[in-house]
């Protein structure tokens, strides 16, 4: 036990090291150690949000499918309709074009029909009238009976 | 070798003094040496790391650096309440710098005075008188340098907390109260001498029980250095494993207790 100027010495560094420390040591890496928790911390929120927005994100995926789904089922029901609904239209196209189709036939048929008849009566009317002007010939005088033919011809 | 082993603790006991007579202005060459050195150490080591410290990834020396600021940092904040830039690190370097002085103890104890006596013999000295103790803090000039550093921060915290006539009421009224302005006049002196024999207690409590452990474990393995060189492990390596705990421990142990007298201070008795 020898008390001495080491003493002094040995409080000079005590004191020194101490300022060191204080002043350089610490302080940055007390500093560097906050900074790095307080990464951590942003860096797990910032996870956990991610975590959110992808749950939000899948949700709205999730039902924008869903609508999607629903529409294309709307549209495919829709033109089933709409084709359904052409074929019917075609077909009462058809149907009427037919009935014209026929309509227009008949009246053709009839007409020719009328034709037919006419031309049928007017010859008749000219072999009647052959035939009597035969018979006649013999017995009437064309101009004298003329009336007459007249009104028989019109008669058919 | 009766004579041989008392001179050979002799020598392992005595400093490398400046001036041969000794005195008070001598100083111990090797305490003050070493502790110098090893605080080189330490403050380099650290301020190496916060100079290069960084946030991620961290090197291994950086995890090591953090996990003893981590260490007294939990410590000190759950000893020492009141803020304050300067327990902190007071700490880390009593913590540091006592284990680092202490750890000198762990080279075998003829190493470093071996060498010493080496080179002074090469410089021409007779070997046989060059000292070298390399353990300062089996030096109580080493431990009460510190200790007494830590007794001026005790008085300057309890001031700066307290005012200096805060402080001085404390020294006179406490432990012992009285409202009655007589007693309180006789309790005075009584206080002060009980406050004054505290504030000196803590010093010298701080200071010898480094100083005694570290004594008592260099003398140890001094006198296991004298055992045949074959047995000498069987005690000198449970000595020395135990002595990783000693040495750790009484660097803990000074860190904690200048926390709590510091702590101390600075709150209201």
């Amino acid at each position: 036990m020898e008390f001495n100027a080491t003493l002094l010495g040995q409080a000079i560094t005590f004191a020194i090291l101490v300022w060191f420390t204080m002043k350089f040591v610490w302080p940055p890496l007390t500093n560097m150690m906050e900074e790095r928790a307080k990464r951590i911390a942003d860096g797990l929120a910032a996870a956990e949000r991610g975590k959110q927005d992808l749950e939000v994100a899948e949700k709205r995926a999730g039902d924008e499918l869903r609508k999607a789904k629903q529409q294309a089922t709307e549209i495919v029901m829709a033109a089933e309709k709409r084709a359904s609904q052409i074929v019917e239209e075609a077909k009462d196209v058809a149907r009427t074009e037919g009935a014209r189709l026929v309509a227009d036939a008949k009246s053709d048929i009839d007409q020719e029909v009328l034709r037919a008849k006419e031309t049928l009566r007017e010859h008749v009317a000219l072999l009647a009238v052959a035939g009597a002007e035969k018979i006649l010939r013999h017995e009437i005088d064309k101009a004298k009976h003329a009336d007459l033919l007249a009104s028989i011809k019109a008669e058919f | 070798m009766a004579s041989n082993a008392t001179e050979y603790i002799k020598h392992h006991l005595t400093f490398w003094n400046s001036s041969h007579e000794g005195g008070f202005w001598s100083i111990h060459v090797d305490t003050f040496t070493i502790s110098l050195l090893l605080g080189f150490v330490f403050v380099g080591i650290f301020a190496t790391v916060a100079r290069n410290a960084k946030v991620e990834n961290p090197g291994r020396l950086q995890l090591f650096v953090e996990s003893l600021i981590e260490l007294v940092d939990t410590q000190v904040k759950e000893i020492f309440h009141a803020k304050s830039k300067v327990v902190a690190p007071l700490a880390l370097t009593i913590f540091c710098w006592v284990f680092l002085m202490n750890a000198m103890d762990m080279l075998p104890v003829d190493l470093l005075p071996w060498v010493a006596a080496n080179i002074g013999a090469a410089l021409g000295h007779d070997p046989h008188h060059v000292y070298l103790r390399v353990v300062p803090s089996a030096d109580v000039n080493a431990t009460f340098a510190m200790s007494l550093s830590v007794m001026l921060y005790i008085i300057g915290f309890s001031i700066k907390a307290k005012g200096l006539g805060g402080w001085g009421k404390e020294l006179l009224t406490a432990p012992f109260h009285a409202h009655n302005p007589v007693l309180a006049l006789f309790l005075a002196p009584i206080n002060l001498a009980f406050q004054l024999v505290e504030l000196a207690a803590k010093p010298i409590s701080l200071s010898l029980r480094l100083f005694g452990n570290m004594y008592a474990g260099e003398l140890i393995f001094i006198l296991i250095a004298l055992l045949p060189w074959g047995a000498q492990w069987l005690l000198g390596a449970p000595w020395a494993i135990f002595h990783i705990l000693v040495i750790t421990l009484q660097a803990f142990v000074f860190m904690m207790l200048t926390t709590v007298y510091l702590s101390l201070a600075v709150e209201a008795h």
